[in-house]
Parts: C-alpha cells; sequence; structure tokens
C-alpha cells in the first residue's frame, strides 16, 4: 500500500465529497458543543437500549443510506442517457453499481425493515423491550460501523468494484487488486454478524414474550412475518459469514478457496452467496408483506381474510426460498438436470405469493376503504408487485433465461419487485407508525403528491429497462453507441429517476413541514387501528405499557374499542427496565477501526483493535447491572402527563 | 468462587481447540487420503457435538416441540445447503 494510493485522486466529484466529508464531521462537533448537545446525544441516544429509539436510528440511518444509493442511482441513469457520453469513466461506473447494489439492499432496505421491527414488535405483541434490550443496541451499533466503513471506501482506497455479488474470479487479488473488494468483505461482515444477532434476538421476543393469552395464532400479521423472517435471518446469514470469511483469506492471507487452479473453485463463490442471497430478497420481502397486511386490514375496516392461509403460505415461501438458489445462474454450466430442478422450485414460489395477493384483494372486497397515504401505498404496491412476479415466473424459466440472463429486463424485474415489494413497503409502514413513534401524524396532501411523483416515476424510470433488455442491452454497461438505438428508452428512464429523486425530497420535506406545523394526537390511536401498539399513548413512554395488556383475540384492541372493555385490568406495579450502557457504542467504534485496519492489512493496529472488542466483551462479563425499576408513583404521572391532564 | 467457575464451558473451549488442532494436522502431516478424511470427519462430528451440548445448551430445554422444530428446521437448511451444493456444482455441472 502506497501512501498515493491512500486517498482516492483524480476526480472532480471525489473532491467535492471529500470536502462535503469535511465539513460535515466538522459541523457535528461544533453544533453539539455550540447547542450544549453532547449530553443529550450520549444519554438518549448513543447509549440508548430502548428498543423505539433503536428503531428510530436505524431508520435515520436508513434513509441517510437511501440518498447516498439515490446519488448512485441517479449517477449511473445520467451516464447512461444518452450514446458515448462521458460523464463517468469505466472504472467509476463499476464502483457506482457496485455500492449502489449493497448500499440498497444491505444498508437502506434491511435496516430499514429492522428498524420498523424494532419500534413497532414490543409494542405490537404487548412487551416492554426485546428480550436481549443490550444486544439490540449492539446489533445496531455493529450494522452502523459496518455500513460507515463501506461509505468511506469510495474516498479512502476506492469503492468495490465487481458488482454487488462480488464474483469470482473477477473479486481476486489478481483481477481486483485495490482494496475495494476488502472493504466489501469486511463491512459486509461487521453488518451481518449484528443481522444475525437481530434475529436470535427477535425470535426469543417474539416466542416468549407475548402479552397473557397472545396464543401463536392471535399474533397480528406483521409480528408473524417478522418471525418469519428473523428464522429466515438466522439460518441464512451464517453462509454469507462464511463465505465472507472465505473471501477475506482469499484476498488478504493467499487462500485459494474460489481461486481456478490448486483445487479452488471460483463458482463455489457465487454459489455460496446466492444460498444467502435468494432467502435475503426474502428477508426485506416478507416484513413488507406484513406491513401491508396491517395497513390493508386497518384501512378497510375488516380484518385480514384467509390468516391461516397467509400464515401457511409464509412458513412455506421461507422453505422454499433455501431451494432456489441456483436461478441466479443457470447459464454459468449446469446441466439439464440441475436447471429443471430450480425451475420447478423457483416457480413453486408463486403459488404462495399468489396465495397472498388474492387475501389482500379478499380483504378490501366489500371494505371501506380509506384511501390515506400509507393505503396509497398499498394499492399501488398489488398491481405493480404483479408485473415483477410475473416477469419474475419469466425468469425462471431456465431455457428462456439464457435469452434475458445479465440485461436490462433482470434489472427492470427485479426493482419492480424490490420497489414496490420493500421500499413502498417501509415508506407506508414508515407513514403508518410515524405518529405512534412521534406522536403527530406526516402530512397527508404532501404525502399523497409524493406518493404519485415517486408511483409515476417509478413506472417511468424502469418500465423502458424491460424493452431495452429485450433489444439486447446488457446490464453494467458503462455506455453504448447511437446505432444499437438504446438512447431513447435510458432518456426516457434518466427523466424518471430524477422524478423519483423530486418525491422522495417531497417526502423529506414532508417530515421537515409536520415536525413544524402538523397537530399534534392525543389519541395514540390516529388511524382508528386493530392491533396492541395503538392502544398505549404516542409518543410512547419508556416502559410501553403502563399494564401489560391482556389478550384473547386477533384484533384485541380493536373488539376491546367495539365492546368497550379495558384491555388492562388491576391497579400499576412498579416496572422492572434495563439501563443504558456506553459498550455496545464503543464496540461499534472498535469494530468500525478493527475493520479498517485489516482492509488495508495493518495487523498490528487490527490486533490492538480487536483486542479493545476483546475487552468490551470482557467488561460485560463481569459488570454487574440489574436495570432499575419505575415506581407506581412515577407511572401514575407519566400517565397523567401524556393523558394530558397534567402540566 | 468454585460454584461460579464455568468449569464445563472453559473444558468445551479448550477440546474445541484440541480439535480444530487434530483437524490442522491433517494439512501437516503427509497421510493417505482415507486416513485424513477420516480423521476430518469424527473431529468435525465431535466438534459439532460439543457445541450443541455445551455452548448451544441443546438438551436444557424444557419445550420438546420448539426444540424438535429447530432442529428439523436447522437438518432441512444444513442438508439442502450440503447436498444442493454438490448437485449443482459437481454432479450436475458440465
Ligand atoms: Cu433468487
Amino acid at each position: 500500500m502506497k501512501w498515493d494510493e491512500f486517498f482516492v485522486t483524480g476526480e472532480p466529484m471525489i473532491y467535492a465529497s471529500m470536502v462535503a466529508i469535511a465539513v460535515v464531521s466538522l459541523a457535528i462537533p461544533i453544533g453539539l458543543t455550540y447547542f450544549k448537545k453532547w449530553g443529550y446525544l450520549w444519554n438518549e441516544w448513543l447509549t440508548t437500549v430502548d428498543h423505539k429509539r433503536i428503531g428510530v436510528m436505524y431508520i435515520l440511518s436508513a434513509l441517510l443510506m437511501l440518498f447516498r444509493g439515490g446519488v448512485d442511482a441517479l449517477l449511473m441513469r445520467a451516464q447512461t442517457a444518452r450514446p458515448e457520453n462521458g460523464l463517468l469513466d469505466a472504472q467509476h461506473y463499476n464502483e457506482i453499481f457496485t455500492t449502489h447494489g449493497v448500499v440498497m439492499i444491505l444498508f437502506m432496505a434491511m435496516p430499514f425493515v429492522i428498524g420498523l421491527m424494532n419500534v413497532v414488535i414490543p409494542l405490537q405483541i404487548g412487551a416492554r423491550d426485546v428480550a436481549f434490550p443490550r444486544l439490540n443496541a449492539i446489533s445496531f451499533w455493529l450494522f452502523f460501523a459496518g455500513a460507515m466503513l463501506f461509505n468511506i471506501s469510495f474516498v479512502i482506497g476506492g469503492s468495490p468494484d465487481a458488482g454487488w455479488t462480488a464474483y469470482f474470479p473477477l473479486a481476486s487479488p489478481e483481477f481486483s487488486p485495490t482494496v475495494g473488494n476488502n472493504y466489501y468483505s469486511l463491512a459486509l461482515q461487521i453488518s451481518g454478524i449484528g443481522t444475525l444477532m437481530t434475529g436470535i434476538n427477535f425470535i426469543v421476543t417474539i416466542l416468549k414474550m407475548r402479552a397473557p393469552g397472545m396464543k401463536l395464532m392471535k399474533m397480528p400479521m406483521f409480528t408473524w412475518s417478522v418471525l418469519i423472517t428473523n428464522v429466515i435471518i438466522v439460518f441464512a446469514f451464517p453462509v454469507l459469514t462464511v463465505a465472507l470469511a472465505l473471501m477475506m483469506f482469499d484476498r488478504q492471507f493467499g487462500t485459494q478457496f474460489f481461486a481456478m487452479q490448486n483445487g479452488g473453485m471460483d463458482m463455489l463463490w457465487a454459489n455460496l452467496f446466492w444460498i444467502w442471497g435468494h432467502p435475503e430478497v426474502y428477508i426485506v420481502i416478507l416484513p413488507a408483506f406484513g406491513i401491508y397486511s396491517e395497513i390493508i386490514s386497518t384501512f378497510a375496516r375488516k380484518n385480514l381474510y384467509g390468516y391461516k392461509s397467509m400464515v401457511i403460505s409464509m412458513v412455506a415461501i421461507s422453505m422454499l426460498s433455501f431451494v432456489v438458489w441456483a436461478h441466479h445462474f443457470y447459464t454459468m454450466g449446469h446441466g439439464v438436470m440441475v436447471n429443471s430442478v430450480f425451475s420447478i422450485t423457483t416457480m413453486a414460489i408463486a403459488v404462495p405469493t399468489g396465495v397472498k395477493i388474492f387475501n389482500w384483494l379478499l380483504t378490501l372486497r366489500k371494505g371501506k376503504i380509506e384511501f390515506t397515504t400509507p393505503m396509497l401505498y398499498s394499492l399501488a404496491f398489488i398491481p405493480i408487485f404483479t408485473i415483477g412476479g410475473v416477469t419474475g415466473v419469466m425468469l425462471a424459466m431456465a431455457s428462456a433465461d439464457y435469452q434475458y440472463h445479465n440485461t436490462m429486463f433482470l434489472v427492470a424485474h427485479f426493482h419492480y419487485v424490490l420497489i414496490p415489494g420493500t421500499v413502498f413497503a417501509v415508506i407506508a409502514g414508515f407513514y403508518y407508525w410515524f405518529p405512534k413513534v412521534f406522536g403527530f401524524r406526516l402530512n397527508e396532501r404532501l404525502g399523497k403528491l409524493s406518493f404519485w411523483v415517486i408511483v409515476v416515476s417509478f413506472n417511468v424510470t424502469f418500465f423502458p429497462l424491460f424493452i431495452l433488455g429485450l433489444n439486447g442491452m446488457t446490464r453494467r454497461m458503462y455506455t453504448y453507441s447511437a446505432s444499437t438505438g438504446f438512447g431513447p428508452l435510458n432518456l426516457i428512464s434518466a427523466i424518471g429517476a430524477v422524478g423519483l429523486a423530486i418525491g422522495f425530497i417531497i417526502l423529506v420535506y414532508n417530515i421537515y413541514w409536520s415536525v413544524r406545523y402538523s397537530p399534534r394526537d392525543t389519541t395514540g390511536d390516529p388511524w382508528n387501528a386493530r392491533t396492541l401498539e395503538w392502544s398505549t399513548h404516542s409518543p410512547v413512554p419508556v416502559y410501553n405499557f403502563a399494564k401489560v395488556p391482556t389478550v384473547d383475540s386477533l384484533d384485541a384492541f380493536w373488539f376491546s374499542k367495539k365492546n368497550k372493555t379495558p384491555l388492562a385490568e388491576g391497579a400499576y406495579e412498579p416496572i422492572h427496565m434495563p439501563s443504558n450502557s456506553g459498550m455496545p457504542f464503543i464496540m461499534g467504534i472498535a469494530f468500525f477501526f478493527a475493520g479498517f485496519f485489516l482492509v488495508f492489512s495493518w495487523w498490528l493496529p487490527a490486533i490492538i483493535a480487536g483486542l479493545v472488542i476483546l475487552g468490551t466483551m470482557a467488561f460485560r462479563t463481569f459488570e454487574r447491572d440489574h436495570g432499575y425499576h419505575i415506581s407506581v408513583e412515577e407511572i401514575e404521572r407519566t400517565e397523567e402527563a401524556l393523558r394530558g391532564e397534567r402540566k | 468462587m468454585k460454584q461460579l467457575f464455568p468449569l464445563p464451558h472453559v473444558m468445551g473451549f479448550v477440546f474445541s481447540l484440541i480439535l480444530s488442532l487434530v483437524a490442522l494436522a491433517v494439512v501437516y502431516f503427509d497421510l493417505s487420503y482415507t486416513a485424513g478424511m477420516t480423521i476430518l470427519l469424527i473431529t468435525a462430528i465431535v466438534q459439532a457435538s460439543l457445541q450443541l451440548l455445551l455452548f448451544m445448551h441443546i438438551g436444557e430445554n424444557s419445550d420438546r416441540s420448539t426444540l424438535y422444530t429447530n432442529i428439523a428446521y436447522a437438518l432441512f437448511v444444513g442438508v439442502v445447503t450440503i447436498l444442493g451444493t454438490l448437485f449443482t456444482m459437481v454432479w450436475g455441472y458440465n
């Protein structure tokens, strides 16, 4: 490693972002000192173990990453907007489509989903926190350390450039000699460990901490979807962990697992990557299905149609998601037998998914539908996602896939699945649960405006890509000649991308506007909803529920409102809560530096950072912390203040 | 102090290190293919059961159905991953 390779040089855009990073990293401490907010930041956020705050931090980071990945997308669309464009060179384009993919899947979709899980799940099952609050904080800080490590790659050392799938041999040190793919293996590894711990945490929370009377088959659909998602996380992520470790050994310690000689096998990487990669798709899609189920049944004012079949189809999807991975590389040398088997399993997934689509449609049937912003996203999801699903079945046919493979048709397909499937869902969930966390709704007029801009622009951006793909435009081409005729459709797509950017800017403006002017909600139940999280105050007090609710049916809160029976009885009791800790944050920093030093193969500093990590664990082993109790008087005081009886 | 010391866990840790070293020895000593594979298989099985019994507290659970569901799911994913990889990468590869 030569020092002149340490900083990325030679691009005006990179210099501009370096200046921007320097300005921001100076502005934050100066601002914190000026407004005397250091204590607030440390006590209320950095050391918190409260699931609601951790959820908010996840969602904030996800929004940040949405804009980072969005800028990547805009640059790509700008580069391909006209033939022979010179905005980006090939290397820069490679880095941008790689980081766009990784950031959007692992540092935007995943944390957004996990953030919503954090905020909602304990409330929805009537619990006071997750099962392991401290572990939850560690999960967040590991994710954050991984995300930051990945993001600095574009100014220090250079970004990964072998695609988000980092296929070998392209990602081997021979063909990718920069540190870019070291960032890939280490940043994903660190945040992946955090995700794995989230998986265990939420399985235990849902299995062990439900309110009395809430049998498994009386859980809200979002809780069910999150339970199944976390089971998939626990079984799929270890494969990624192993694959990334082997990648690190290959790149930095000279092993030959994915090499083409000495007994290595380059295709094994693709194989392991997709054994994790396909379940990963369902890790971000299933919670989205849960979110839509909640929203559709709330705003259709009906209970969810076919509850049992919904649960069964999700379990079926979770099993099937593990037996389809080879459909990502039909064209890479398998025999007919392998391709046929994976074609059939892949098409089988359309069955449970179809069951869910019909369940939502039948829930809507004869409902008194209320067209709120979250409901609009849910309604737009059904037809758009169906286009994504149907093109998926087209791609699932191995022989036809020889035509579609690696073309823009595939790119259009997975954007048609992931954007209505996951992005619309997390935005809908964001609008839906926002009042629960902050105590006021986002503005509906601005919300609907941004909805229409986003939905229309989405189709303008991605529909032309189907046609481009069928016309033979391959993905990851940084430029093309005018004679190909790809120009006009790419230009339309670029215009759509600008529209999407405008839509998201309106969304952010809506947050700003609503913080300032939106009327405060005092009921705790602004949508007239059905599940337990709406039975407590908004914003939610630190202990969630003053008295633990008792549940005897699905949608218990809805029936308690209808029959005017209280969900909880008896007197207040002191509440046992976990205490805050700075340890997870310090651990995150140590992991960040350990990862950073490992990227550059600076062994001694990496070992020191590793020892700090071990030190935090040893500290935890010998720490005695039994949490604290909130007294009955304090609960009474808080409750009165939240009901507006005392100022 | 004696009751507080996690003896089984420390023993388990030491054993897993020893088992890893034995497995590593296969590379360093010139063994025949069958001998090497036998050693690797035996150490792998002992290692896995050690982890399951000592560190993952299998058998300490009173809730049998959860335990069996868990094992069934893990077996499903494990078998699919290993046999599936052999199927796609070796047996069915052109
Ligand atoms: Cu797939």
